[in-house]
């Protein structure tokens, strides 16, 4: 290896990464754009759910009930209708998850004892937030109920009541519970996946298209020079992107970082080093920069999106899915993110998620060595 | 490496892409210092030829020694000694002029003593001062070729392939480029060059002519034109030329004709003897002759005789 040639090659990429504007583009738009859109748009947090109130009685009692889901979080009362088919439409037309519909004799029952029955209409297409919201609903509705028997009971002369089995649930690490949390570690592990392998997977796909390869590889440089001289600029740029999203996450949404900053170091170069390796792969394979995007897209957003932990929990995966995951480098840098982001556990309690990258970088990294080769034929 | 073996040494070289043989048991010597040129049309075998000979290429069957390494097996060594211009213009278009040439420098290791000297004689050569820092995308045609032979010999190679080096490129930038190639064989640089443009061969020392995949004919211009024109040769220009080249193809005393330019040249037997028959031929078919005389052969008239020769029309085999 010669570093002079190495050199010379880091410092072309450099000056042609500096004059590109697509370059420019992925180096600091795409981490930017997807740590925004991931960061707000998937949310696993079911608040302010649009609520609309049919309230058939209106009395004093019905709207004190309905005021306990306005004023909880979770809901959104949006509006009040005063008749059925407007409720219908709402829901048909999306305006909102919910409607509630309170009967006319709804304070007449609750005064002469009898059971009230009130209706909850939930718009079930999108199962998990319809039972989110039907959980929430029940449980804004027992404690309207536990605080009316209450009071019923103090009416009656009882003085300590006491709930007879009561949980002090304590969550640690991610304390009020925020999806977040969770998210913005595995967003970052995301976009370094995509980013990471985008970036390499152009450089040598270039070179072919452009027929710039043809007069490189007539030259005596190496081709593991033309490898390192490629990375290494990739490999900067990429530690800028993920100290970037880390920041981001810490900062912008607001997600605690407990680690250490040199736990955070280590995997995203581990990992960095797992991606780059795999667009230059893709690169030297696909000889065309669109094939070679394209790959590189499919071969790291969807593993990285689907079987990664990001949005669904692995250990809950069927038995095959939960085997493929282990082939999904992204799995154990998302491991990694979140433990330093939110536990700040040590790297030895790491170990297994760290010997794994290391694995896929060395396994990568050693193919990416072996495959260009200085020949056209 | 001693300097009196030749420079360049191929021995039955074939190259096959699939059942196409692109090169086909090639065999050539080109000495040191000589400006050795491989004539032919497009898709004959040039470019596949040299890209072997750089190492680009493996060869399916036969040897090639550059400088004295077996291409197949020393493809690193040989790149160390050689110089190679592709036939499109492959430096960095998003690159400057100097950051073209300090990046060649570097792939191939110009020592530093030696490295400002290299790049401002090369700027010098190309006639790019001034230009620096343009980006070689905005550069002309002869500019850009210019560069390339710059960037290719800033290690000063003994050895230089050019693959079409004067393609695309204006008369004016042609004949310049010409003149920095025989100062730079005149230093001693082997230059293997492929064109072709037949008037370029004329300014080579030796020559082969390839068609098809294989070497038709080898000699220097003035070999090749005494050796594989037998008859002699006579310009024709006439109202008609198509219903004439047509009518002389089966016309009794004329061994050959070809279109050149506007106007045919014949190969005839003797052409004192022939002038007179092929205008009265012509006129008995309704064609008049406005001029007709003897002329030297060029390159050209070589080429077409060999080739029509062997073959009739064809079409062309192109895998550029």
């Amino acid at each position: 290896m010669n570093w002079d040639r190495l050199l010379a090659m880091a410092g072309k990429e450099v000056i042609q990464i500096r004059r590109d504007a697509r370059s420019i583009a992925i180096v600091i738009a795409m981490p930017l754009i997807m740590m925004l859109a991931f960061g707000y748009g998937v949310s696993f947090d079911t608040k302010h759910i649009p609520v609309y109130v049919f309230d058939m009685e209106g009395s004093q009692q019905s709207q004190d009930f309905l005021k306990r889901f306005q004023s909880s979080i979770y809901f959104n009362v949006v509006k009040a209708v005063d008749n059925y088919p407007d409720l219908i439409r709402a829901i048909d037309g999306g305006r909102c998850q919910i409607g509630i519909v309170i009967p006319p004799d709804f304070s007449n029952n609750l005064n002469t004892g009898k059971t009230v029955r009130i209706q909850a209409l939930v718009d079930g297409t999108d199962s998990n937030s319809a039972n989110l919201g039907m959980s929430y609903s029940r449980a804004v509705v027992q404690a309207y109920s536990q605080q009316l028997q209450l009071q019923w009971l103090q009416r009656q002369g009882r003085t300590n009541i006491q709930p007879l089995v009561a949980v002090d649930a304590r969550t640690w690490f991610n304390e009020n519970l925020e999806s977040m949390s969770t998210i913005v570690p595995g967003v970052v592990a995301l976009v370094m996946a995509v980013v990471g392998t985008f970036l390499t997977s152009l450089t040598i796909a270039r070179e072919w298209e452009r027929g710039t390869m043809e007069q490189l590889i007539s030259t005596p440089v190496t081709p593991l020079e033309i490898m390192f001289g490629k990375l290494v600029p990739y490999m900067a740029i990429g530690l800028f992107d993920t100290c970037v999203c880390a920041a981001m996450g810490a900062w912008w949404f607001g997600v605690p970082f407990r680690g250490h900053l040199s736990v955070f170091f280590l995997g995203s170069i581990m990992f960095l080093t797992v991606v780059l390796s795999m667009g230059y792969l893709f690169s030297v394979v696909a000889k065309t920069q669109l094939a070679a995007s394209q790959i590189s897209l499919i071969a790291t957003f969807l593993p990285a999106f689907l079987l990664s932990g990001f949005m669904y929990p692995i250990d809950q995966m069927p038995a095959v899915i939960r085997v493929i995951t282990h082939i999904v480098p992204a799995r154990y840098y998302m491991a990694i993110l979140r433990n330093v982001f939110l536990k700040g556990t040590s790297i030895i309690l790491m170990w297994q998620d760290f010997a794994a990258l290391a694995i896929f970088a060395a396994v990568l990294g050693f193919a990416a060595t072996r495959v260009f080769k200085k020949r056209l034929d | 490496m001693n300097g009196q073996s030749p420079a360049v040494v191929v021995k039955d070289l074939v190259k096959r892409f699939g059942d196409f043989i692109a090169v086909d048991t090639i065999s050539l010597e080109a000495h040191k210092g000589e400006i050795f040129g491989f004539l032919g049309p497009n898709g004959a075998g040039k470019s596949t030829t040299i890209r072997m000979l750089c190492g680009l290429l493996r060869p399916t069957s036969g040897q090639a020694f550059v400088y004295g390494f077996d291409v197949a097996t020393q493809s690193e060594q040989v790149r160390q000694h050689i110089g190679y211009m592709s036939q499109k213009f492959s430096l960095y278009n998003d690159l400057t002029v100097i950051e073209n040439l300090d990046f060649f420098a570097g792939m191939y290791s110009v020592s530093n003593s030696d490295l400002k000297g290299r790049i401002n004689w090369a700027i010098d050569m190309a006639g790019l001062n001034g230009r620096e820092n343009s980006l070689a995308g905005t550069l002309a045609a002869g500019w850009k070729q210019r560069l390339a032979l710059g960037c290719a010999v800033l290690h000063r190679p003994p050895i230089l392939f050019l693959d079409e080096p004067t393609s695309g490129v204006d008369p004016i930038s042609r004949r310049q480029f010409w003149e920095m190639i025989h100062k730079m064989a005149a230093d001693g640089v082997t230059i293997f060059v492929t064109t072709h443009y037949m008037d370029e061969a004329e300014y080579c020392n030796r020559l082969v002519l390839i068609y098809r995949g294989k070497i038709v004919a080898s000699g220097s211009p003035l070999e090749l034109k005494q050796k594989y024109m037998t008859g002699e040769l006579l310009l024709l220009e006439c109202d008609e030329v198509g219903k004439a080249l047509e009518l002389l193809q089966s016309a009794p005393g004329v061994d050959d004709a070809a279109i050149f330019g506007n106007a045919l040249h014949l190969v005839v037997p003797k052409a004192s003897e022939a002038m007179g028959g092929v205008r009265s031929y012509l006129s008995e078919h309704g064609v008049n002759t406005t001029r007709i005389e003897p002329i030297r052969p060029s390159l050209e008239d070589v080429f077409v005789s060999l080739t029509s020769v062997r073959n009739g029309p064809e079409t062309e085999a192109s895998r550029q």
